[in-house]
């Protein structure tokens, strides 16, 4: 049964006020294809619900942003015991590369877009992308190596006064 | 479900206030719902507002953003300065649709 009652118009009210003060920083330290898009996905989330996004790209996660790998991030099954496989067969050649074809597939198959595509849609929707001092100096890595939409390559204490007042996520 | 009263008519709605009956909607009630929260309605709109309801009509699912720019061809940065900050549900709103409930 189904509870009818008559009130005044219901309007949502989006909280349009409310969500410009709210702010995300997401950390995002690991450069494997599952560990990607965990960062991608709450990023996209977030900003369609018009809340200001900031991502920060650190060590591994550098792979992530860096022209040269972005497009081709993998997936291993090694050490990995969610995968429900036997151990022993997961080290075996050839098998990172078909766990990754399995998984980019499962991926395509939901729509989900692959990662550079990802962070054209995330800074198509406002979202601000930004790479960390130390891994560019570690890695010998500058931003003409790195995607395209990066902001900039910034120090952990540009990071932090970046991420005053915003909930951080750290992946 | 509660109902509610816009435009001189009776509305199935959810808690939020989205439509839940898909016939209950037409055109002239979209302005309204456009104007409940300060979009004033402009082609481009209506293009977007058409696609969620032909592709809800097909699927039986309101389209997520990502869909609207695979299959419907829309831009990102167009729905956002349409349907500013949350694009996604306030075009579900406008078409008389429940919020989409993909991730992406």
């Amino acid at each position: 049964m189904t509870e009818v009652m008559t009130r005044p118009a219901i309007v949502p009210s989006f909280e349009d006020e409310k969500a410009t003060e709210r702010k995300l920083c997401i950390i995002c330290s690991k450069g494997s294809l599952d560990m990607a898009y965990p960062g991608l996905v709450l990023a996209n989330a977030a900003l369609g619900e018009g809340i200001e996004t900031h991502l920060f790209f650190t060590f591994w996660g550098y792979d992530i942003i860096n022209k040269s790998t972005m497009a081709h991030l993998k997936f291993t099954p090694v050490g990995n015991p969610a995968t429900h496989m036997p151990t022993m067969l997961m080290g075996l050649p050839g098998m990172t590369a078909f766990a990754t074809h399995m998984m980019k597939k499962q991926i395509e198959g939901i729509d989900i877009p692959g990662v550079p595509e990802f962070l054209d849609l995330i800074t198509d929707a406002g979202g601000h992308l930004w790479a960390c001092r130390m891994s560019a100096d570690m890695m010998h890595l500058g931003k003409e190596d790195l995607y395209d939409r990066v902001e900039g390559i910034i120090s952990a204490t540009d990071f932090i006064e970046l991420s005053d007042g915003a909930q951080i996520i750290f992946i | 479900m509660p109902v509610t009263t816009l435009a001189g008519r009776e509305l199935h709605v959810d808690e939020e206030g989205f439509l839940t009956n898909f016939d209950e909607w037409d055109e002239e009630l979209a302005k309204t719902l456009a104007a409940n929260i300060g979009i004033d309605l402009t082609d481009a709109h209506w293009r977007a507002i058409r696609f969620l309801r032909d592709d809800y009509r097909a699927t039986g699912e309101t389209p997520t953003l990502r869909r609207c720019t695979t299959v419907g061809g829309f831009a990102t940065k167009e729905l956002f300065d349409l349907f500013p900050k949350k694009p996604a549900k306030k075009m579900a709103y406008i078409a008389g649709l429940q919020k989409p409930v993909g991730c992406v």
